[in-house]
This record gives C-alpha cells, structure tokens and sequence, in this order.
C-alpha cells in the first residue's frame, strides 16, 4: 500500500523512527557507510533501537575519520594539554576556527585545512572548494576573510600525474580565490615522488573581525529559528548515500540507476560564496544571529547536530523544507549532501524578517528549516514523519575514539644509521658553481612565479607583503598600521627520518619566518597530513609529531587555535612521507617596518646569524643529487629560534636592517641566491675562514638567517646581537654593479646566469 | 513546452585559443585527422507557444550573443 | 567640497572598495553606488570596479550591463559623465556599448598577476588628464580574460582618432590587439581600462603610487570647472 502525504508524494518507503521501532531485525548496510560492527552497536545501544537510514546516515558521516577526528583525539588533547599560557587567545581549539586579539579592538581568525583526495580525482574542483570550505570555516566566526594561502605537495615534477593534477588544482585555487575578491599572500609548492598519486592541498585561510563580534556555532534558545541559506542542496559528494538508496528493503531497481547519477566530486561556485560572504557580513553587523554554523564536511548532518549540540541540546528540523536542486534527492541523501556554499543561522523570531531582507537583497536563497527546541534531542521529519529521534551530543562529540596501535618501523633505524656520510661531496669552485646551478633549478627550490602569477595579490588593497616573501603580510584595515603576517611550513623528509624533531622544525621554520618580516608569532594552526592510522608504523609517525608539535609550541610560546587532520594519504601500503603543515600567525605595530627578504641597498653589509655545522640529513642536496634520503634531521634548538626571532623583530622595528631572509631549503646558497635575484642586487660574499664551503652554503642548520645591514647601523646592530648571545658573522656585501653572487676564492655565478636556471623550470614543465 | 535551442559561436577572425588547446590535446590523445576546433556555447530555451522568432533573435543578439565577437544561429 | 565620484558594487564586484580608497586618496568623495537603485546621488563620476560581476556568468559583464544603475549611467556617459571602467568595468562598457570592441579569455588562458608597464597614449581625456602624453607607469594588472578584440577597421579607427588611451608595454600580456591596455569614446569621457590603476595609488601596499592619476583627473578637471 502506498502511502501518500497531503501533496502526493509517495512516503511508502521512508524509513521512518515509528517503523524502525518496528523492524529491529533489519539488516543495515552500515559496514558500506564505513561504521564497524562495535560502533553500530553503539548506535542501536544509544537509541534504544535500530537506527533509521537517516540517523545511520549521520552517525556514519559524523563518526567517520573526516569528522570525528577518531584515531588522532587522543594525542591531540596534548595541544589543549600543553598549551602555552597566552592573554591573547580568544577563541581556542573546538570552534571552527582560533580567534586571537591584535590589539586596538581587532581579532584575527585563521586555520589551515586539507583537501588532498577530492585533488587527486578532480584536482580543479577538488582544490576550488578546498578554498571555498577554509573560506567559510573563517566567515562562520563573524570575520571578513582577508586572504588565503596555501601549501601545495605533488609528485614528481615531471611525472605525467603531475602534469595532469598541479595545473588543475593552481588554477582551481586561482579561480575560486580570485572570484571571492581574496589575496593569495603565500604558501609553498612542494614536489616528491611519495605524494604520487596523493597530492597535498592545504588552504589556510585569515579572516578579521571587531574582537566584540565573534560568533559562535550554538543553537540557543527555545522557539529560536534554524534557517538554511546560501546555495541549493544537491547530491554532490554523496557517494556513499547511493548505498542507502539501495537499502535492502528498498530494493525496486531505482537504487542502481540513481547511484548511476550521483556525482562523487563537489562542485563549487566563487560567485555564490562572494555574496554569501558579503550577505553575512551584514547580518553581523547588524547582530541578527545567535549562533552560525557553515556546512562543511558532512553537510546538514554536521551542522545540526553540532549546532544543537553546543547549545540548549534540542533542534527540531523539517528536513524536507531544505531547498533543492534535485527534487529526487532522499532525505538520507539530503543529509549527506557537502553541496557548497550553504551556512546555518539560529535566528530569533524578532530578527527573522530583517535576516530574510538582508538575504534577498544580496539574492540569497533562505528558509526557515526548523526550530530550537528544549527536548535534548535532535529530531527531523519528512514531509510530516519523524525521521530522525538522536541525542545530537552523541552524533556530533562523542563520537568513538581509537587507541590505535603504535609501532615505530622496523626500518627507521636502518633509515637513520645510512646517512649518506659517504656520498660524494662538491670539493672545488667549479664543483660547488654546478652544484648550485643544478639546485636553484630543480623543482623544489626553482622559481615558483608560474604557480603565484595565477594568484590575485592586491586585492583589498591591504598586501604589503606576498610570496616570494617570507611570509604574507596584510594591513589590518586602512585606518590603522597594525598587521598580521602568516607562513606555512613542512617538511616531510626531515619528519621521515624523526618525526619529533620534523614536526618541531616545520614549526621553528614557519615562526622563524614570520619574525623575519618583523612580525611577533602569536599563534598556530596545523594541518597534519599522513598515511593509514591503521597502519602502526603511521601512527607512531603521527604520534611523534603531534608530541614534538605540542611540546614545541609550548617552549615557543604560540598555542594551536585548531587545524585539521587528514588520514589515509597513501596508495596501496606505501604511506606519503609523514608531513605536518604548520601555519604561523604574527603581528606586527607598524607595517611599514616590515622587513623585506631582497638585498635592496648597495653596499649594506650581509650578516648570517645563527650556528652553521655539517648537517646534511633529509637535505635537499641529498635529494636533489643523489636521490637519498637518510640520516638524522638538523638539530633543532627552539631556544635559539625565540632569540632569533627576537633579534629580528627587533632589528626590524628599530630600522637596523635593509633585509632578512631566513635559511631553510638548500641553506645559505638558496637564500643568497632568492635574495639576490629578488632584489635584482648582486652580493660579493667570503666564507668565515677555516671553513668547510660545501657545509657553509648548503648545510640546513636550523635557527639561521641572513641579514643586510646599512653601514650605519652595523655597530648597533652586531652590538646588540653579541650583547643577547646571538651568533653574528659578517660573510659580505651587496654589489649592485657586480650583477652576480660571487663567492671569493670559489666561483661567481651572474645574477643572468641564475635567474636563467631559476626561472625556466616550471614554465619548461607545465606551460 | 517547444525548445529553443540557440548556438553562438566566435565569429571565424576572431582567434580562439581553447579551441586552440583543444586540438592540441586531441594530439595527445592520439586522435588525427581533427585539424581544428572552435568552442562555442549552446542553449536551450523553454519557450511559450506566443513567443515569436523575431524576439528570440533580439533576445539572442542582445544577451546571450556578443555580436562584437560571435555569432548565432536559431533551431526551433 | 570636492566633486563627488560614484564607484558601483555589483554582486560579485571585488575591487569596489579598492576603487573608493582610489577616489579618496585622489581628493574626491568616494559615493558607493548599489546596482538594484537607479538613482546616481548627484556623483558627478562613475567608476565601474573590477572584479567577477555575476560570475563572468555567460560572459564577463554580460549581465552586470542590465543593471537599473547601469540605464542611468549610460544615460550620463551619453551627456559627457566621466565614466571609468577597470578590468570587470572595461568589460561592462563593452558589452553597453559606450566602448567599441570586447574583451575575450588571456591567450595564454591562464589568469596574469603582475606589475605591469604602461604608457599614456592620451592624455586628454577625463580620466587621464593628469598624466603626460606617453607617460609611463607601473600599475597592477590582473585579470583571466583580458584579451582586447575588434575588427580591423575598428582599431585602425581607435588609433587614428588618437583613442587608445593605454598601451602595454615590455610585453603583452594576455594577447590584446595592437598591445591595447585601455580606449575611450569620442568624447573622451568614458575610458575603459584593464589593468588595476585602484591598486598603485600607495607604496605600501602596490608597486608605487603610478594609478593615483586617473583618480586625480576628475578632481583637477572638476576643480578647473569649479573656479572659473
């Protein structure tokens, strides 16, 4: 018998709540949903009954890795754990983004977030709405977003996988950063073979907002209005639904050919986020929510139950009032949908109209869905059947967590122990010229201006410094001078070898280059990417890392606000070296001292700070000439990285310094020669007497930077850096008219000559 | 309802470089014997019996064509 | 008082707030004007901002032309306002028909940011009034579909009448005809432009301060106007 409601839709075969406290013996296809047998028993034991396919529906997305962050919970309590003692954390970890106060009435809201597989199967869209989610994980806090960057990983460069994923994914973030008005200030490209068929695409983006403003993802108050806006729900990103819609006692043949229709990839629309972003932004203004969530990973499922969660406990949702693009769509497949560019408001009565006329004079579609309830339980009906009964705290926080196998490899041992001492080294001028020449050209440390030329950076008018820079630096706001800097860094073969230690030196090398431009590093994001955390090999890498991470953020003083894990970067049983990407957040007073990376005055005096030794482990010397990855990461000393970082904000402030550049990838011979050819000035340099010139221009010691001093303030300058314990050497001079980087008694390199061999290879691979 | 369907293509001096790049990946694909492509745009109009032709060729030369740079041609 | 400049948002106009900073730091008052509302608020200017107005849905500025703001500006451009298109703008003025030619996808169908070189071609006109004959600058251009077309006869027409007002420079760099940046009507009040003059108007935040021209020309013109 059909059952039809008042407008003729056929209801007959809903899974309704009244008939699954009828059918307890019904097989459900939880294990395709990716629920284990224990965590589906969790979820009859919780109900009291079996779930309905839309209750499994959500418990299977809300619990699944993405969301529920099940293997990594447990060590990444010690952010929370360990965190640094700070007056300037306004919103921690737990929202869906860290909020911190810069002063003068400002907050600032940032996170980095991945978007690996959907880049791997379709890397444009899959990396266009990778931006498009970071960009309203910063909206959603009550912030204007202000600009973006992001970390790329590929394969190798000149893998024909490569060709086909690294201009789809540059221009996907090209187009949908560009279309929402927002500056690309900064990030890193990044090429090895383990990232062959999973590439990284971590988006971080930085939104501003009055440090009053911010909103929270709540739904409080009883008879309060749940209202869904933004974009139309459609079926993209259900894949897995299609397994529902073919549930067992559903079974009349529709569920094949629906399952033929359903895209897997997210499609994304700039234009549609720009005015959501605007339309939101005046209904902050006009403080007219009480809570707002956006829909992200998970779609409706995620927002209302993390809404009702953090709020009174009690939501009442018509699902079926979510407005569609596919009117064949099941509820199951409407709550599973991540169809873009949609945000959740709780709204009180009073402020409804005004929400509603701020919506359509922007042409956003908005509909009242349901309601704030105070039953403690999250309740959806289906044109008039209850559909889903489910303690929404259960869904969306309590969620399992895994204490998953740890092992440290069998082979990380053999992996430090081989560590390349034997391997032939460059020993005269002309063997070290060649060595240089064949590093600024290869993949990883060539000119990176075929990607960033893709990228609006003056948008807003606010970029005061943008890539190639060490980090992006904006102007808060016209009126004021004040400015935040950001940087993202990893590095997953100094992470391979010891994971501790990789992760703390990603973390020393994004802080480290945020003081360069004169900015104070203040907070953290991280994106933390790996293999299987079924694999217990993978998660002691993971462990390791997150420890180091935690432990360093603590002894530099800079919290974690929150980041994102991703899981399951491998092929087959080969993982993706272990790669942490660390997002540093800085302000700086004044902008207009910042503190550029380019030799740009003829004559100052070029300075290295810091301790150079023979440290050549997970080098890109090693890789780049001998393909070998082996030995011990370079030390890192996170004290000696505070000074650092204090000699430069200082100096940066107080005018002592032309420039500063930080030294990481290809050591000091890479920053000579990025600061050289940037700055269009040449440099005459002679190496600190009795040492080795093969370890001083291509070891990656950490905690060094160069510096160009004017000859006025050198006095000052090395002064000070003597009277704080500081090592300062003097190692040469900017040479404008020399037009090349000359190395006494080694070689001279024309700046012509360099560029030539910096510039040509990624054009040469993928114009 | 009848369907409109109404084509608009580069007019043929105006230089097309996707259709361009098209052909070159054709190349790629291994695919001879296609010696050029240009992209153009096709839309498909739900139209009421009272419409007239003439306010479809206005409706396509003013909006959905740029006569600058592209032509149009009308299927009922 | 100062003469009064109107700088419209589209949905989906991005440098709209960049333009109103231009026209301050220009010394005119920066009025921002809604695209639904037909009525112009007394500016005496208009500036069309770049950015992507309605998607670049169906064709860059294609649909932005609709606007009921657009009648009444095309109403005054047709009585000599001073019109200025930048990028997304250069486009809407094409697509009205105040400005002959249309602009098509970068040849190299890839967006260019960059710091680009220009020179004045004509100086005459009310936006460039400022600037030199065959000054050059340095001014910011960033755009996906960039590319300037026309027929023959028109550009042979631009050129003769002495209406390409901006030329490339150093290069081409999306593949536009005859290396065209900008052009203008007859009357030289309506300038259509594709790189981004809002954004080199301070040192601190652009490649120089080389824009700050155009939004000064209106003022010096209005100024001149004013006192005599």
């Amino acid at each position: 018998m059909k059952r039809h409601d008042k407008s003729g839709i056929d209801l007959s075969h809903l899974d309704t709540v009244k008939k699954a406290k009828k059918s307890p013996e019904q097989v459900q296809p939880y294990a395709e949903l990716g629920l284990a047998e224990d965590e589906y028993a969790r979820v009859r034991e919780i109900l009291g009954r079996r779930p309905t396919s839309s209750e499994l529906a959500i418990y299977s997305v809300m619990w699944s890795e993405h969301c529920s962050y099940k293997s990594s919970k447990v060590h990444l309590r010690q952010f929370g754990e360990k965190a640094p003692k700070t007056d300037v954390l306004l919103v921690g970890m737990g929202e869906n983004a860290g909020v911190v106060d810069v002063g003068d009435g400002w907050a600032v809201t940032f996170k980095i977030e991945s978007h690996n597989h959907p880049s791997y199967v379709e890397p444009h869209q899959g990396a266009a709405t990778g931006v498009g989610g970071i960009v309203r994980d910063i909206l959603t806090m009550g912030a204007r977003p202000v600009a973006v960057l992001d970390s790329l990983r590929f394969g190798p460069a000149n893998a024909p996988d490569t060709a086909r994923v690294l201009p789809g994914v540059v221009s996907g973030i090209s187009h949908y950063g560009n279309c929402l008005g927002l500056p690309n200030i900064g990030g890193e490209v990044v090429f090895d073979s383990s990232y062959i068929g999973n590439p990284l695409v971590n988006a971080l983006c930085v939104g501003v907002l009055p440090a009053a403003g911010i909103k929270l993802a709540k739904a409080d108050g009883p008879g309060n209005l749940v209202v869904l806006f933004g974009a139309r729900t459609g079926g993209d990103g259900i894949g897995g639904a299609s397994v529902l819609a073919s549930a067992t006692f559903d079974d009349d043949g529709d569920g094949g050919e629906k399952k033929a229709k359903r895209p897997a990839v997210q499609v994304g629309d700039p234009f549609t986020e720009k005015v959501l972003i605007e339309c939101c932004l005046e209904i902050f203004a006009a403080d007219l929510v009480v809570g707002i969530q956006d829909l992200g990973a998970a779609g409706l499922s995620c927002a209302t139950t993390e809404l009702a969660a953090a709020g009174t406990g009690g939501m009442l949702v018509e699902l079926d009032k979510a407005p569609l693009r596919d009117a064949t769509l099941s509820p199951e497949e409407v709550l599973m949908s991540e169809s873009q560019e949609r945000m959740m408001a709780v709204v009180t009565p009073a402020n409804l109209d005004k929400f509603l006329s701020i919506c359509d004079k922007w042409d956003v579609p908005a509909t009242v869905i349901g309601t704030v309830t105070d039953t403690g339980r999250l309740q959806m009906t289906w044109h008039g059947e209850q559909i889903v009964d489910l303690p929404p705290r259960t869904a969306a926080h309590d969620g399992p967590v895994y204490q998953r196998p740890i092992e440290r490899p069998i082979d990380q041992d053999a992996l430090v122990e081989h560590d390349g001492a034997a391997l032939r080294r460059p020993q005269t001028g002309e063997e070290l010229k060649a060595t240089l020449l064949t590093l600024v050209a290869s993949p990883n440390l060539a000119d990176k201006s075929w990607v960033t030329n893709q990228y609006d950076r003056y948008v807003r008018g606010n970029t005061v410094l943008a890539q190639p820079q060490d980090s992006g630096m904006l102007r808060i706001s016209d009126d004021t001078l004040r400015g935040v800097a950001l940087a993202t860094d990893g590095n997953g073969r100094y992470t391979r070898l010891d994971p501790y230690v990789g992760a703390q030196l990603s973390l020393a090398e994004a802080y480290r280059n945020v003081a360069t431009s004169g900015a104070r590093p203040i907070a953290v994001t991280n994106c933390l990417n790996f293999g299987s955390p079924e694999d217990p090999a993978v998660m002691w890498q993971f462990s390791e890392a997150v420890r180091g991470l935690a432990d360093a953020c603590l002894e530099l003083g800079v919290p974690v606000t929150g980041g994102n894990v991703s899981f399951y970067n491998q092929t087959g049983s080969t993982p993706i070296l272990p790669t942490p990407v660390i997002g540093v957040l800085g302000v700086i007073d004044d902008v207009t001292r910042r503190t550029p990376a380019e030799f740009n005055s003829d004559g100052s005096l070029v300075y290295l700070l810091g301790d150079t030794t023979d440290e050549f482990g997970g080098s890109e010397w090693m890789n780049t000439v001998h393909g070998f990855l082996g030995g011990r990461p370079p030390k890192v000393d996170l004290a000696r990285e505070r000074l650092l970082a204090d000699v430069l904000i200082n100096a940066s402030r107080d005018g002592l310094i032309d420039s500063a550049h930080d030294l990481s990838d290809g050591g000091l011979a890479q920053a000579l020669v990025e600061s050289s050819l940037l700055g269009e000035h040449g440099v005459r340099i002679v190496l600190p007497e009795g040492t080795d010139p093969f370890v001083c221009l291509f070891s990656e010691s950490a905690g060094r930077a160069i510096v160009s001093v004017p000859r006025t303030e050198e006095i000052r300058f090395t002064d000070m850096c003597i009277a704080r314990g500081l090592p300062v050497q003097r190692i040469g001079v900017v040479d404008v008219l020399g037009g090349a980087i000359e190395v006494q008694g080694q070689f001279t390199l024309s700046l012509r000559e360099l560029r030539q061999a910096w510039s040509k290879t990624l054009p040469d691979l993928f114009e | 309802m009848p369907t409109v369907i109404v084509d608009v293509v580069l007019k043929p001096e105006i230089l097309d470089p996707q259709g361009q790049a098209i052909v070159g990946a054709l190349g790629r694909l291994g695919i001879e014997g296609v010696t050029a492509v240009r992209q153009g745009k096709h839309f498909e109009l739900d139209v009421e019996e009272h419409v007239e032709d003439e306010t479809i060729a206005k409706l396509s030369q003013t909006l959905l064509a740029n006569p600058v740079i592209e032509d149009f041609s009308i299927r009922r | 008082m100062t003469v009064r400049v109107g700088v419209v948002t589209f949905p989906g106009s991005l440098d709209d707030a960049d333009a109103l900073r231009a026209v301050r730091l220009g010394g005119a008052e920066a009025v921002s004007l809604w695209h639904k509302d037909p009525y112009l608020y007394d500016v005496e200017a208009v500036i069309l901002p770049g950015g992507f107005s309605y998607g670049d849905y169906l064709r860059c500025g294609a649909i932005a032309r609709f606007a009921p703001v657009m009648s009444s500006i095309i109403d005054g451009a047709r009585d000599g306002m001073p019109v200025l298109g930048i990028c997304n703008g250069f486009q809407v003025l094409c697509e009205s028909h105040l400005l002959p030619g249309a602009l098509m996808r970068n040849a190299q169908r890839k967006f260019i940011c960059r710091d680009q070189r220009l020179r004045i071609e004509n100086s005459h006109t009310a936006w460039t009034a400022d600037y030199d004959q065959n000054q050059e600058l340095v001014v910011p251009l960033k755009n996906g579909e960039g590319s300037y077309v026309a027929d023959e006869q028109t550009l042979d027409m631009l050129e003769s009448q002495g209406r390409v007002v901006a030329r490339y420079m150093g290069g081409n760099p999306n593949g536009s005809q005859r290396d065209i940046a900008g052009i203008t009507n007859e009357m030289g009040n309506v300038v259509g432009l594709m790189p981004h003059p809002e954004h080199a108007v301070e040192s601190l935040t652009g490649p120089g301060t080389d824009g700050l021209g155009f939004f000064r020309s209106v003022v010096t013109q209005w100024t001149a106007r004013v006192s005599a």
